[in-house]
Parts: C-alpha cells; sequence; structure tokens
C-alpha cells in the first residue's frame, strides 16, 4: 500500500514536469512559457520530494530533500521573475 | 527488470549527452552553444553521478557547468560582433579543426581501448585502497589529490594562478553589473551565507566524503560571482592586499608545507604520518580561498579596481616622464 501512495506521487511528479515541458514548447509567448515552467515544476518537484522522502523512510533524508525543494522554488522564483522584468524593460523600450 | 531499467536511463543519459554535446559544438548561434554547454555539464554531472564518482559530479556540476557557463556568458556579454553565425570557423581552418579533433578523438579511444583491454598487474585504485590508512583521510580521491599525488595539485594549483595572471595582463576588470532590484537582492542575501557554510561543509567533509578545496572554492566563487551580478562591485573580497595573499596562499600554504617537512628529514610534500591529517586540512583551506578567489577574479575578467591604486605612484612617474 505504501509503495503505491509513493509511485503515485512520484508518477504525478513526472507528470507535472511533462506538461512544463511542453507547455515550454507550445506555448506562445515568454510569459505564458513561464508561467507553464514555474508552476508546473514547482510543484512536480514538490511531489518528487514527497515521494523520494517516503521511498526512502529516513527523517533526515526527508529534511534534506524539503529544503532542497524551499531552495530551489526561492531560486526558480526569483529567476523567473528576473526573465519576465527583463522581457518587460525590452518591450517597453 | 530493475536492472534494465537502469541500463535504459544509462542508455538515454549516454544519448543525451552526444546530443547535447553536438548540438553544443553545431550550435550556429553562440548564445544558444553556451546554454546547451550548459545543459551538457549538468548532465555530464549527473553521469559522473551514475558511475559513483560523486567527487566529480560535484566538481562537474560547480565548475564545468557552473562557473565556466557563467565565463563563457559574460564572454558572449563583451563580444560586440557575437552575431548569429559569427565566430564559427569556415573553409580550410574549419577542415583542420575537423581533423586535428579526429586525431584526438582517435587517441583518447585508443587510450580508453587499451586500458579496458588490460588491466594490467595492478589498478591503481587498488594501490591507493591499500595505502589509503597512510594517508590522514578516508576519503581516496582526497587521498590522492592531497597525499600520494599531492605534486599534481600543486602544479595545478600553480596553472591556476598563472592563468590568472594572464587574464589581469589584459587590462583592467570591466564595469560589474547594475544593481539589481528587490527580488535579486533578497536572493542573494539568502543564498551568499548558505553557499559560504556549504562551502566550509565541503571542505571540512572532503576528508572522509566527497568533497574537498575544489568543490569548496568553486561554491565560494559563485557566491563571489552572485554577489558581483547583484550590483556589488567588489564582490564580496577583501581589500587588494589581502586579496594577493590570499590568490598567493593557495601555492605558497602547499610549498611551504612541502619545504617544511624537509627540516624533519622527510621528502618534499612527505607528511609525517601522525599530522597528515591536520596538514591536509591546512593546505585544502588556503587552496580553498585561494580557488575562490582565483575563479571568481577569473569571472570579473581583469585587475580590479583596488590593484592600480598601489601602482598609481609608478603611473604617474611614467607620465611625468613622458
Amino acid at each position: 500500500m505504501a509503495e503505491w501512495v509513493t509511485f503515485a506521487f512520484l508518477i504525478a511528479g513526472v507528470g507535472f514536469f511533462a506538461a512544463g515541458s511542453i507547455g515550454l514548447l507550445r506555448l506562445p509567448d515568454l510569459h505564458s512559457r513561464l508561467h507553464a515552467l514555474t508552476k508546473a515544476d514547482n510543484l512536480g518537484l514538490g511531489l518528487l520530494v514527497v515521494g523520494l522522502a517516503l521511498l526512502d523512510g529516513g527523517l533526515v533524508t526527508g529534511i534534506k530533500l524539503f529544503l532542497i525543494w524551499l531552495l530551489v522554488m526561492a531560486a526558480s522564483a526569483a529567476s523567473s521573475y528576473l526573465i519576465a522584468q527583463q522581457a518587460m524593460r525590452r518591450g517597453s523600450r | 527488470m530493475e536492472t534494465v531499467l537502469w541500463n535504459l536511463l544509462d542508455l538515454a543519459l549516454a544519448g543525451l549527452l552526444l546530443g547535447l554535446g553536438w548540438a553544443a559544438v553545431a550550435s550556429p548561434d553562440l548564445k544558444r552553444g553556451v546554454i546547451l554547454f550548459i545543459a551538457f555539464g549538468l548532465l555530464l554531472a549527473i553521469t559522473w553521478a551514475r558511475l559513483r564518482a560523486p567527487d566529480l559530479a560535484l566538481a562537474e556540476a560547480a565548475i564545468g557547468a557552473g562557473i565556466s557557463g557563467a565565463l563563457l556568458l559574460l564572454a558572449l556579454r563583451d563580444d560586440p560582433s557575437s552575431e548569429a553565425g559569427d565566430g564559427i570557423a569556415t573553409g580550410p581552418v574549419a577542415w583542420m579543426t575537423a581533423l586535428l579533433t579526429l586525431m584526438l578523438a582517435g587517441l583518447f579511444g585508443w587510450a580508453l581501448l587499451t586500458a579496458l583491454a588490460n588491466p594490467g598487474p595492478e589498478r591503481l585504485a587498488g594501490q591507493v585502497a591499500a595505502h589509503l590508512a597512510d594517508s590522514g583521510v578516508t576519503n581516496p580521491v582526497t587521498a590522492v589529490l592531497l597525499n600520494f599525488r599531492a605534486y599534481d595539485t600543486l602544479l595545478e594549483l600553480a596553472v591556476l594562478l598563472a592563468a590568472l595572471l594572464g587574464i589581469f595582463a589584459l587590462g583592467p576588470a570591466r564595469p560589474g553589473f547594475k544593481e539589481g532590484g528587490p527580488v535579486l537582492d533578497g536572493l542573494i542575501r539568502w543564498l551568499v551565507p548558505l553557499l559560504v557554510v556549504t562551502g566550509g561543509y565541503l571542505l571540512w567533509v572532503g576528508a572522509h566524503a566527497p568533497g574537498g578545496a575544489f568543490q569548496a572554492g568553486a561554491l565560494l566563487a559563485a557566491a563571489a560571482i552572485l554577489l558581483r551580478l547583484g550590483g556589488r562591485e567588489g564582490g564580496g573580497f577583501p581589500g587588494p592586499v589581502l586579496q594577493r595573499w590570499v590568490l598567493a596562499g593557495g601555492v605558497g600554504v602547499f610549498l611551504l608545507v612541502g619545504l617544511a617537512v624537509t627540516v624533519v628529514g622527510l621528502d618534499f610534500l612527505e607528511y609525517p604520518r601522525a599530522w597528515s591529517g591536520v596538514i591536509i586540512l591546512l593546505i585544502e583551506s588556503f587552496a580553498t580561498l585561494a580557488i575562490a578567489a582565483t575563479l571568481a577574479l577569473a569571472y570579473i575578467g581583469g585587475r580590479p579596481s583596488g590593484w592600480d591604486a598601489s601602482s598609481t605612484g609608478r603611473t604617474t612617474e611614467r607620465q611625468e616622464q613622458s
């Protein structure tokens, strides 16, 4: 039972990554692409982290994975903001 | 079933590596090429991790993908003629490059094949494992880098220093970036202390697990580059005088330790066994700072502003003479 829950999390996480990647390739402009990437990747990575933490079972590993998730979210939020800001400046010029 | 899955994954990884490598080299757009190269570096790091070489994976991710990528991107920023297609050799130059590359690839392939075909009487890994207890550390990679083959590492640090002096000779540093907005500033406030702590951890943990001076130095350099990207001109560096000491300290402390042991009658760089753990940590600490300073100053791409100040006396003299 626990295994199934773990794999459900992992597969859902991979699904979000796939959706984000498809969004990056298919969406028409920069802002919607950023939207697809950040939302999908943050949630996808979160689901992967939960799945991997369950797979490992250890508390310390779980905390480490959680911290990695926080770090990636902060970095990706900031970098997508910077990309969007730069695009806006270029557009308004 | 599980091995088949892993094999499939490894095959996909190898295929992606080849594809990305080709795409990075063949891309007519230099910027695209650089970004593909960074992706290639990250994938190569995963490959090293799959080959159970986490030390190499860390170094590849930090130096190969991170710092080299940043250097290449910066070089693109400087190049005024970085139009699409520029910088790609054509005609005889392209043919010669292709021929030389093929010859080099053939040489490497031949070396790899001979190494695989003739395992030889004793592989080096076995020798390292047999003498690991004498090295003062339990991480075999650190034992090789800082003890068994310390001479190589010393020369590597000297090469880094020489490369930086070459960069300094190119002229004064370029102007830094404009100050980043509150979001980048906030990220830097969070990330830089984290990078410093992680760098210190990697340095310390190198004695018994993957880590060491090069990885730690690359992280510290990344912190400095981040500071500079966020508009802090100094990049978190100390003053120019201390900078010189830090830069020279990597090779200097290594050499001093190597020479000091000869006083007690040991060979150059032969550590007394009881002290080797401490000595390695000492050398690595100074090497970390020197590597960090070297990489970050290489990113700045010239003599930082403070460096010329001390030589202004000479410059004005020269001007007066002329």
